[in-house]
């Protein structure tokens, strides 16, 4: 299949697309790495009348340390993340983007296009939401911050209006004496996660959890924080039995899709699993 | 139809056109440029064998639009090796079986080549995870794999 005939624009600073991204409205559609957008165009799952590409923009790429946050700019290729020394502030950015895609696919796939894209079995939509991640948006009316949990609003939907542009993704830096984790099962290397978890632990000096994060990835209609999960490893020094039971906490209140791949009920089951696991690996390297 | 001028090169060579927006990339190349290596499996990013080099660095050509690669430069399987020469990731392929109908093999040896240059020495675990993004239906795959051990391996002895 081809995309349908659209009207192309290469603007190269960021008023330019939010100018043009006012004037079309929602007829219009920025085009980041094109890994998810080309082919649900080639696909005819969506059509634009305009596609504004974001890739001479300058402004929207690259990676830096800014306010106990790692600042990573939208059009940021996903395979800078495993090599960049500033990502590597925010272990969880390193950790998922090997699991993204395959690497020709990280090559030209942008962090800002994978969280805008909204994709439940995200890796990167799990960690924004995981890390309570900030996301800077501009449109011609200006600039605002939307944290993470507003963001994500169904399959493939956010709450940003078609006239706005994700910009920036602020990672948190957590302190010293903190682990994390991206776990996954797929049934191939790099195909989409029938169930995931990207966690983070971070402990005191008698390693007992002071804080967690817990975010699902393929789970639900989008990322989901397992907030239950979350408090009860907080404040334990958690054996091996209380992971497994944190696990089955964690998939209690989903309701995980059914499809080809897996039933909603082994996605539930192997979301239990991979939680315990991520956080057995996480808690280890907090300790480590 | 809306056509806009285009202009890369292409294995060394520039090329102009004039293409619709919506052109992908891979079918500017067999299309407007002659260069029918590259192979158009799946046209939606899954199977790989569209895979060319932009600027260097291995993308799936059925996923860009040529317009998106006004003054780049392409390198596709024709530009692997001198004109009726094979290179080092060719001949493996051939001594090893690494292809059996062939519609995959211009992917492959892209991505091998890619990955080579960045990882002269990989395991055979991390030449599994270099191929995954790669479909073959005929080999069976232990074939490519070999021949990526013995292009890793001529290529670290120097042999080009």
């Amino acid at each position: 299949m081809k995309p349908a005939a659209f009207e192309y624009h290469a603007p190269e600073s960021i008023d330019d697309v939010v100018g043009l991204l006012a004037e079309h409205g929602d007829e219009a559609k920025p085009l980041a790495g094109g890994q998810s957008l080309v082919p649900m165009l080639a696909l005819r799952l969506a059509r634009f009348e305009h596609v504004v590409d974001l890739n001479r923009v300058p402004a929207l790429a690259g990676i830096e340390r800014a306010d106990g946050a790692v600042a990573v700019g939208a059009m940021t290729r996903q395979a800078e993340l495993e090599r960049s020394d500033a990502a590597a502030a925010v272990p969880l950015l390193g950790l998922a983007a090997p699991l993204i895609g395959h690497f020709q696919i990280r090559n030209r796939g942008t962090v800002g296009g994978s969280i805008a894209h909204a994709d439940p079995a995200g890796e990167l939509p799990s960690i924004a939401l995981a890390l309570d991640a900030e996301l800077d948006v501009a449109s011609t009316s200006g600039t605002r911050t939307v944290a993470a949990p507003e963001l994500f609003a169904g399959t493939w939907e956010t709450t940003l209006a078609p006239e706005e542009l994700l910009t920036r993704v602020r990672f948190p830096v957590w302190p010293d004496r903190s682990g994390f984790a991206v776990e996954e099962v797929a049934r191939r290397y790099g195909d989409f996660a029938l169930a995931g978890v990207a966690c983070g632990v971070e402990l005191d000096a008698d390693g007992g959890v002071v804080r967690a994060a817990i975010a699902l990835l393929g789970l639900g209609s989008m990322p989901l924080r397992a907030s239950a999960a979350e408090d009860a490893i907080v404040g334990r020094v958690p054996s091996a039995e209380d992971l497994t039971e944190i696990g089955r906490l964690a998939i209690a209140d989903v309701d995980p899709p059914t499809d080809i791949h897996a039933s909603g009920e082994y996605r539930g089951a192997v979301g239990a699993h991979v939680v315990a696991r991520g956080l057995e690996a996480a808690l280890a390297r907090a300790a480590a | 139809m809306n056509e806009l001028p285009l202009s890369f090169v292409a294995n060394g060579v520039p090329h102009r056109a004039f293409v619709e927006p919506r052109k992908t990339l891979a079918d500017c190349l067999r299309e407007d440029c002659g260069l029918t290596g590259t192979h158009l499996g799946c046209e939606h990013g899954v199977c790989g064998a569209c895979t060319v080099l932009v600027d260097g660095v291995a993308v799936r050509s059925c996923l860009m639009f040529a317009v998106q690669v006004e003054g780049a430069e392409i390198t596709t399987v024709e530009g692997l090796a001198a004109e009726g020469e094979l290179g080092p990731v060719q001949r493996a392929f051939r001594d090893e079986h690494g292809l059996q109908c062939g519609f995959c093999t211009p992917g492959f040896v892209v991505t091998a080549h890619a990955y080579l240059a960045e990882h002269p020495d990989p395991t055979r675990d991390e030449i599994l995870e270099a191929l995954s993004g790669n479909l073959c239906r005929c080999t069976g795959y232990q074939g490519i794999v070999r021949a990526v051990e013995r292009a890793a391996a001529t290529m670290r002895d120097g042999i080009t």
